[in-house]
């Protein structure tokens, strides 16, 4: 049986090329792997190989001929025996794999809606609660889940014998043991690749980060490897895994050890991005993303550690993700916060409410996925919106939320939604520059009065 | 074109017929399919990147012959040989390098990024050196879960070059995991050869220094290969920690589809191809032995030829993915 010879695409973008010189003639045979042409493409001279054995019977496209369309026959194969005029005229080339420009359905097309968000109390009215830091709530999150699942285990730099450079992974190490509480060299990238292949493996590992600053030798693991997997495996290959550790300014640690991930990590589908304030937070979203079969970035940060807020004693509680807390219901303005933002955000409610400003707080607690709803909602009420975060202002989490309240509250809007946000500068040491390079309660204050022209 | 000459190994073993007749078998499905797939990327039904393994089949034929059920395996973006040797369908490999839906997966991973849960493949990683703690993590579940399991973990020479390989040494030495660290030096990194790359005088040594046992292998011999995997097995299976093998092969492809291949002369790559091929190795050793195995070769041939245009048919065939699925896999929701 005669085949055709076609001219090759020898590069991702190449339509067209130069059959710069043939390295057969007609009558030769040639053999899978033979170099049959030298092919110019638009970019490079190129030697194409013969696939099928035979005996090259006619050469159709002569040497030096340009602007040969990819898939034109360039030359026939023949086997022993058979002439190349023998057969007929040569096929029509098979249809060229153009693949047509498939009309994009918009339904198809549009990002499925956001599910109906759970407006329910975190837990049951009269539950007791418990004074207790946020070090100690996260602690409990993971001893109760290493409890419940032998599969969870915490690896990182000084979890384990030295108890946690930050204290909290206080005690695991003794209830646990140094198989599923593993201190590992000072190696993020490496330990970071070793995380997410047991995740494959049927671990849930929690690894915690010294802090974030330090994740960025391990980024490409998070988002490359665990972030992505899911998709690029069609659904067969989950990564339950959560990286955790503290985000964002301590105090007096400077530039290198004080920024905020929030926005980089939210930005990336495939993760989910948690960044709690309270320790009930820590807690119950802390359960929840060692439990997620998905890779949950876990952002804690150092000042809130030692802080005390009341957890609820319950046996096993847990806070889903893309659910926000109302902290304080209010109708004249809407502020946006999570994390140590809160802080700003509810000290500057208490004082506008002595002014008669009276502020919704809204805490995301989760940025992937956001509780947009929450926020609109209370936007159409308010007509105002200040959103606070101690991150980054350029491309930040409070530019998305922005976008998101023109988008879908433009018509309800009396005023711009203002942002609070770190400055655009690399952290300073001097105490005096730091607070500058911070947001403020102040900085709040001074915004809501902006939005609500007083 | 000038006659080949016939390629001889002048290694002893006392490889089975019927070894052998599986090794040139399944290596020369690696070979076909390839071939097979750079015909189609001529054809502009395979887009974007596109790795052949031509040359190399040996590397990954005479180590999954070392291998039990549940062993683990992961590679780079040079993946189709693995695939097919640990079993994967050929259909769903091509299938996938063509963007469909009938693809391993559904045609959002393309040729660099495939995985099996089934085949305890996991991936297909473009990241060069990636994959090396991703594999090392593997083979900690194992040993987590306290089982004999042994993963292969495959990497380039180039990639051999990565901070992330050496800092996954040390954890998989100081933790002993049972990884196998198999080094396809295939003596280029896209256009940098080894030499241009490194003064280490071997890749394999440097394991040493994490006090990682390790050989060197002839990698273009399928034997070779498989009795250096056995040791490096044993190895791991005894709990006694991770084991580097620095293949030595050769790819005859350009790095990928589109690489003029300007660094080496084509008389390497015909001297490699005439004097070295695996699958020319195989086939001498059979005829030696017994020439009337010819006929029992050309079935073999007549075979693969009719998978290889059974899978390319289907990759041309099956439908391109539904546009509902851009917003599918992206999370579990739970
Ligand atoms: C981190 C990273 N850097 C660069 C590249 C681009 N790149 C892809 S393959 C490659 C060469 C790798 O060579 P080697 O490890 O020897 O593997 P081989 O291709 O020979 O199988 C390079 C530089 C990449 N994919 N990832
Ligand atoms: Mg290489």
């Amino acid at each position: 049986m005669a085949t055709e010879i076609l001219m090759p695409a020898l590069s991702p973008t190449m339509e067209e090329g130069t059959l710069a010189k043939w390295l057969v003639k007609e009558g030769d045979t040639v053999s899978s792997g033979d170099i049959m042409a030298e092919i110019e493409t638009d970019k490079a001279t190129m030697e194409f190989e013969a696939v099928d054995e035979g005996i090259v019977g006619k050469i159709l496209v002569a040497e030096g001929a340009e602007g040969v369309k990819v898939n034109t026959p360039i030359a026939v194969l023949v086997e022993e025996g058979e002439s190349a005029d023998d057969i007929a005229a040569p096929a029509a080339a098979p249809a060229a794999a153009v693949v047509e420009e498939a009309p994009v359905v918009a339904e198809a097309a549009a990002a499925p809606a956001q599910v109906a968000v759970d407006r329910s109390p975190d837990y049951p009215e009269g539950t007791e609660m418990v004074s207790t830091t946020v070090r100690e709530a996260l602690r409990d999150a993971m001893a109760e889940e290493m409890r419940a699942d032998d599969t969870v285990f915490v690896m990182g730099e000084e979890v384990a014998e030295y108890q946690g450079a930050y204290k909290v992974t206080q005690g695991l190490l003794d209830e646990f043991g140094a198989r599923r509480v593993v201190d590992t060299p000072i190696t993020e990238h490496g330990f970071a690749g070793i995380g997410v292949g047991a995740s494959w493996g049927g671990l849930k590992p929690i690894v915690e980060f010294m802090t974030f600053n330090f994740a960025m030798q391990a980024i490409d693991h998070i988002i490359n490897s665990a972030a992505k997997t899911l998709y690029m495996s069609g659904g067969q290959m989950g990564s339950p895994i959560v990286f955790r550790g503290p985000n964002g300014a301590a105090a007096r640690v400077a530039a290198q050890h004080s920024q905020d991930y929030a926005a980089w990590y939210a930005s990336v589908p495939g993760l989910r991005v948690v960044q709690p304030y309270s320790a009930a937070d820590a807690k119950g979203l802390l359960k929840s993303a060692i439990r997620d079969p998905n890779p949950v970035v876990f952002l804690e940060n150092e000042i809130l550690y030692g802080q005390s807020f009341d957890v609820p004693k319950l046996d096993d509680f847990t806070i889903p993700f893309g659910k926000a807390r109302i902290w304080r219901e209010g109708s004249d303005v809407t502020l946006v916060s999570w994390g140590i933002g809160m802080k700003y955000a509810l000290e500057a409610a208490g004082e506008l409410a002595k002014e008669g400003i009276n502020a919704e707080v809204i805490d995301l607690r989760s940025l992937r996925p956001i509780d947009m709803p929450a926020v609109i909602e209370s936007v159409k009420k308010t007509n105002r919106c200040v959103t606070i975060e101690e991150a980054w202002p350029v491309a930040s989490m409070s530019d998305h939320i922005g976008s998101a309240i023109m988008r879908e509250a433009f018509d309800y809007l009396d005023a711009p939604v203002l942002k609070c946000t770190g400055k655009d500068v690399p952290m300073p040491y001097a105490a005096n520059l730091e607070k500058l390079a911070l947001t403020s309660t102040k900085e709040v204050i001074d915004a809501v009065k902006a939005v609500t022209y007083r | 074109m000038a006659a080949k000459r016939a390629t001889r190994s002048t290694r002893k073993s006392n490889a089975s017929k019927e070894e052998l007749l599986q090794y040139y078998k399944d290596m020369l499905l690696i070979r076909r399919f390839e071939e097979k797939a750079g015909q189609l990327y001529g054809m502009g039904l395979i887009g974007g990147f596109c790795h052949l393994y031509i040359g190399q089949e040996a590397v990954v034929v005479g180590l999954e012959a070392c291998t039990e059920e549940d062993d683990k395996r992961i590679t780079t973006y040079r993946d189709h040989g693995h695939m097919l040797a640990c079993g994967m369908d050929p259909k769903g490999v091509m299938a996938e390098l063509t963007g469909r839906e009938g693809g391993l997966s559904k045609g959002k991973g393309g040729s660099m990024h495939m995985f099996s849960k089934e085949a305890h493949f996991y991936g297909g990683h473009g990241i060069v050196g990636a994959n090396v703690p991703l594999g090392a993590g593997l083979a900690f579940s194992d040993k987590y879960k306290g089982n004999d399991r042994v993963t292969f973990t495959y990497f380039g020479d180039g990639a051999a070059n990565q901070g992330q390989v050496y800092e996954t040494y040390n954890m998989a030495q100081l933790w002993e995991l049972p990884v196998i660290f198999v080094i396809e030096n295939n003596k280029y990194a896209m256009g940098t050869s080894v030499q241009r790359a490194t003064k280490s005088p071997s890749l394999w040594e440097r394991g040493a220094a994490y006090g990682i046992k390790g050989e060197e292998v002839d990698g273009m011999d399928v034997l070779a290969v498989k009795e250096a995997g056995q040791r490096a097995v044993e190895h791991c299976r005894a709990a006694k920690g991770p084991y580097i093998l620095e293949v030595m092969t050769y790819r005859y492809r350009g790095h990928s589809m589109s690489d003029p291949a300007k660094y080496r002369t084509r008389d390497e790559v015909q001297k490699m191809r005439e004097e070295r091929d695996a699958i020319e190795q195989v086939r001498a050793r059979l005829l030696e032995a017994d020439p009337k195995v010819e006929d029992e070769l050309k079935a073999i041939d007549k075979e693969i030829k009719e998978v290889v245009n059974a899978a390319a048919d289907f990759s041309k065939e099956s439908p391109e993915p539904a546009l509902s699925e851009l917003w599918t896999d992206i999370t579990i929701e739970a």
